[in-house]
């Protein structure tokens, strides 16, 4: 018998502070059906990654607009490989210029949402992407 | 698999930890197999549980009380229970955001669950966390939820020690009261008490409490400013003294006992639905008799007679 | 033609002439609604303006309730300040960035701050890693200071500095560049955002918890009533809560409440309203809905004018008068067809004007998708500079006073308005509401209702979800920060350290420290760090030890 849900940790790294998108996303990810776990504000990439494992999430949604993805970003997919959660979805939204995009798909991060995506896009790669 | 989960739990590692409250969770029946090879080797962590209306501090309270906690070096972990929407099958899990002093804490496992709607009791699978995560070490289990139903004084039920939070200007909010809080709590925690109205509130409680009219332990009320920390120190103390009371009165075996005994019979409903009832509705004679039922060839109650005689030929 | 007369041919034109219309042709909708989900008229007229006093409600520009105007000429006296909001990489580079500006036709200058600044860490701390000169220009000691205001002449330029938990330690650093200048505290003219509140609410740079905050907001009242008489102590926003998903209402509403929180306070330790009031000072933001936002505006100054004399009982009539700044919305801007985001932001930018803003910064065209370029940001100027000059909006004042569809639209906003801060009265006052976190869940609730109806195609974004063009490519030329910023930030903070006089700075931290504890004004000691080149850092982390940190409470 399962119930399962797709579980999705939704996180702030660093010091931005503009929390409006990854809300909206979490509450558009609930309305889809999905258990979602909102860390809050200035998370450090070992915040993020703790909360991931102990929270056994499927998916990471990672949210930055203050420019600081390069070098936050790298630290979290390290992080996680080093913890044995790399199978882990991790997607990202916020301002990423598109030149950084294919940095960011190297490190593994299939999904990037930036301004203007619909939220169902988002669960629909959810969806197709998690086992 | 199991092996390396099993050993992956006595040793403490909290990605194994995790992996099996989901299989808890989510693939009973493995979850299952999980908690038998567990079970009999396992003692209890010492379970807390709090709960209150939205916007009276628990978490605040939950991370000051933990924070405590591990000045004394204990090993805690803490469920946060939200609930799940009815429409949607989904949930917003946003407690692990006020317990920022503990996050970072090695001696600390945060583990946010949905209600997933139960069918009127408990979602099954918390008891059974609570139980993994004794088998995995920790010595306190904090578990918090929101007090605004049934589902929840259930859940606050299972712990041995049950704090219920209230703020000053809850006012109103005293039908929560009505709703069983006022038979379960041990402990009642006054918190944002540096707000106007406190006295009057603390008046309140004391009668509400009087009337409750509990044997043996008279439950305290104590005075918080969680966000200052006042008062913390006297919670954890009060939640001590309770656990002492229990255990010297030998409460604390007979408590868990009826927890067990609740437990049980949840596990048996539990079965009894997917062996049963589930197999039933999505049987050939199910739609044959909605479809009598629809016209009124016959009525409910004796197709459920039915339906049940087929299946265990009574 | 009588009123009646009047009343008898539009109910006949209602009915008929428009009926028969809508029954041959259809609208373009089921209902045609505003932002704020108000269902609007086909058609406003004399009717909908019946109930508002054109005396007590409308009045003249510069006098109460100042609708129309703070001021009696406004516009035909002086533009509103083009103060564009600039800052990036080492104080260097937002020193040349200010100089084009100014060099291109700007009037007033605004600095923006990297998150670590705000956020009071220097670029050496570890949280800082990554985020150095970001979204704007790196201050650890007064030596930025000093090179971000090089040549510029501190008695002839106003600055308005975005900055709010370490308010007091940039304003006190930019006195002291001001002396250094030779210019005197009385003289230096500008804004410190200074506004704590709607960090809780909707922009993230907090420090410390709520009551401790509002105490070194009141100090800085108190500080600049005495030391700097044209200095706006406080811009009190509005923007960043529309930013976050509020709707116009509630903007309105929430900055209002947000500012009578703290008039209030400065009122309870004891400070005469008259006092402070007049230096107190607005932010706004203008969204597309150009006609809406007018009323808006207006709405905002009668309404603040009220509170101000009846509320507070106000008696200089500079208390009552409420003078903002205004941005063109962020969160207008798209990604897509970067382009059209030129013609969005010169329509917010018209609607600010036609509001009566003091000063404005419009949006560069790319903002969705990095920090503007020197390119992009000369074209918001001149976006500015052509409203100004070419459109003739600013030769007269108020000019759409009258309007039956704005002055209905005014007068709806006011009492919507009062609707609002009623609520949060009942609460206790904004703090108060803030902690139940009454105000956050209904911007939560509205940022996700406009959501939808941007995916249910209810609302229409040009490039977006309508006049879509599949294959775009990105545009080529975006701003990027130097990533060596960082290396030569902690390296200028080291050289900085090792010159400077270890013994004052000690001295003056621990004035800092005793202020702090003994509920002093802690102002002064600041400046007094701060001149011997004490780091931002050293001094919040003072305030932080003596005045906690503050934890987030609510989803």
């Amino acid at each position: 018998m399962s119930d399962k849900r797709i579980k999705v940790l939704i996180a702030k790294p660093g010091l931005d502070g503009h929390d409006r998108g990854a809300k909206v996303i979490a509450r558009g990810l609930k309305e889809a059906g999905m258990e979602v776990v909102y860390t809050g504000l200035r998370k450090t990439p070992d915040d993020i990654v703790r909360a991931a494992i102990q929270e056994d999430v499927d998916v990471i949604g990672l949210s930055i607009l203050s420019g600081a993805h390069k070098h936050l970003f790298p630290e979290v997919m390290k992080k996680l490989k080093e913890e044995g959660a790399g199978d882990v979805v991790v997607i990202s939204g916020g301002i990423i210029p598109e030149e950084d995009h294919q940095f960011l798909k190297d490190l593994g991060i299939e999904g990037i949402f930036t301004p203007g995506t619909p939220i169902k896009e988002i669960v629909d790669f959810i969806e197709e992407n998690v086992n | 698999m199991m092996k390396e989960l099993l050993e992956g739990i006595k040793n403490g590692n909290e990605r194994k930890i995790a992996q099996a409250i989901t299989i808890i969770e989510n693939h009973r029946n493995m979850g299952f197999k999980l908690l038998k090879k567990l079970y009999r080797e396992t003692s209890l962590a010492y379970l807390v549980g709090i709960t209150g209306p939205p916007g009276s501090g628990k978490s605040t309270l939950t991370d000051k009380i933990v924070s405590k906690w591990r000045e004394k070096d204990l090993k805690v972990a803490v469920i946060a229970i939200d609930p799940t929407s009815q429409f949607s099958g989904g949930a917003l899990l946003g407690d692990r955001i006020r317990m920022s002093n503990v996050s970072t804490d090695r001696g600390v496992f945060i583990r946010s669950m949905a209600t997933r709607g139960s069918l009127g009791g408990l979602n099954p699978a918390i008891y059974d966390t609570v139980l993994l995560l004794s088998a995995a070490g920790y010595d306190y289990i904090l578990i918090e939820t929101v007090g605004v139903g049934q589902n929840e004084v259930d859940i606050v039920d299972l712990a041995d020690t049950t704090l219920v939070v209230t703020v000053p200007e809850a006012g109103d909010e005293i039908q929560t009261f009505k709703a069983g809080l006022m038979e379960v709590g041990d402990i009642f925690v006054l918190n944002k008490s540096d707000r106007p109205g406190v006295d009057k509130m603390q008046l309140t409680l004391e009668q509400m409490i009087n009337l409750a009219d509990k044997e043996g332990w008279e439950p305290p009320i104590v005075k918080t400013v969680a966000t200052k920390k006042d008062g913390i120190e006297n919670l954890t103390n009060k939640i001590d003294e309770h656990k002492n009371y229990l255990e010297e009165s030998k409460l604390l075996e007979d408590n868990r006992e009826e927890v067990m005994r609740r437990q049980l019979i949840n596990l048996l409903e539990e079965k009894v639905l997917a062996r049963i009832v589930n197999p039933i509705k999505s049987s050939a004679e199910f739609t044959d008799k909605m479809k009598k039922i629809k016209e009124v060839k016959k009525d409910p109650y004796t197709a459920a007679e039915e339906l049940l005689a087929d299946k265990f030929q009574i | 033609m009588s009123d009646k007369e009047y009343k008898k041919k539009e109910k006949n034109w209602r009915e008929g002439t428009y009926k028969n219309t809508v029954d041959s042709y259809g609208e373009r909708k089921e209902e045609f609604k505003t932002d704020t989900g108000v269902k609007l008229d086909p058609l406003y007229t004399k009717s909908d303006i019946e109930d508002i006093d054109e005396k007590e409600d409308i009045g003249f520009p510069g006098e109460y309730p100042f609708t129309r105007g703070v001021y009696p000429t406004m516009y035909r006296s002086r533009l509103w300040t083009m103060r564009q909001y600039a800052g990036f990489g080492t104080a260097e580079e937002t020193n040349e960035r200010f100089r084009y500006l100014l060099d291109q036709g700007q009037t007033g200058l605004s600095v923006a701050f990297d998150l670590p600044t705000q956020i009071g860490y220097d670029s050496d701390n570890e949280l800082a890693q990554g985020e150095v000169g970001k979204v704007g220009v790196a201050i650890d000691t007064l030596a930025d200071m000093e090179t971000l205001f090089d040549q510029i002449p501190l008695d002839k330029v106003s600055t308005s500095m975005t900055i709010n938990a370490p308010a007091g330690v940039l304003l006190a650093m930019y006195i002291v560049v001001a002396e250094k200048q030779g210019v005197d505290p009385e003289e230096i003219a500008g804004t410190i955002q200074n506004d704590i509140l709607k960090e809780y609410i909707a922009r993230g740079t907090y420090i410390y918890p709520p009551e401790e905050s509002l105490k070194l907001i009141t100090d800085i009242f108190e500080y600049c009533s005495k030391n700097t008489p044209r200095w706006n102590t406080i811009s009190i926003s509005g923007y960043h809560i529309r930013e976050a998903g509020s709707d116009a209402v509630q903007e309105l509403a929430f900055t209002l409440a947000d500012g009578i929180e703290y008039v209030q306070k400065a009122v309870d330790i004891g400070m005469d309203v008259d006092d402070f009031a007049p230096r107190l000072s607005f932010f706004f933001n203008a969204q597309m809905n150009l006609l809406e936002e007018v009323a808006k505006f207006r709405a905002a100054r009668r309404l603040w004018a009220e509170i101000m004399e009846e509320r507070f009982g106000a008696k200089k009539e500079k208390s009552k008068m409420l003078r903002f700044h205004t941005q063109t919305a962020g969160a207008a801007l798209t990604a897509q067809q970067p382009m059209n985001n030129i013609m969005r932001v010169t329509l917010q930018a018209l609607a600010a004007a036609l509001g009566g803003t003091q000063s404005l910064h419009t949006n560069s065209y790319d903002e969705a998708l990095s920090l503007p370029t020197e390119e992009s940001v000369k074209i918001a100027l001149r976006t500015q500079q052509l409203i100004a000059h070419e459109s003739g909006v600013a030769d007269t004042i108020d000019p759409l006073a009258g309007s039956y569809y704005v002055e209905n639209m005014t007068d709806r906003f006011v009492k919507e308005a009062k609707e609002y801060i009623d609520k949060i009265d009942e609460f206790g006052g904004m703090a108060e509401a803030i902690e139940a976190g009454y105000v956050q869940r209904e911007i939560q609730d509205s940022a996700y209702k406009y959501q939808k109806k941007i995916e249910e195609k209810e609302r229409v974004v040009v490039g977006v979800n309508e006049f879509v063009e599949e294959d775009e490519k990105a545009k080529a030329d975006i701003m990027k920060v130097d990533e060596k910023v960082e290396q030569s930030q902690k390296e200028k903070l080291n050289e900085v350290k090792e010159k400077r006089d270890s013994e004052a700075v000690k001295k003056h931290l621990k004035e800092i420290r005793k202020a702090a504890e003994n509920g002093d004004n802690v102002m002064y000691p600041i400046v007094d760090a701060v001149r011997e080149y004490a780091s931002l850092g050293e001094i919040s982390n003072v305030l932080r030890d003596v005045y906690g940190e503050y934890e987030a409470q609510n989803f």
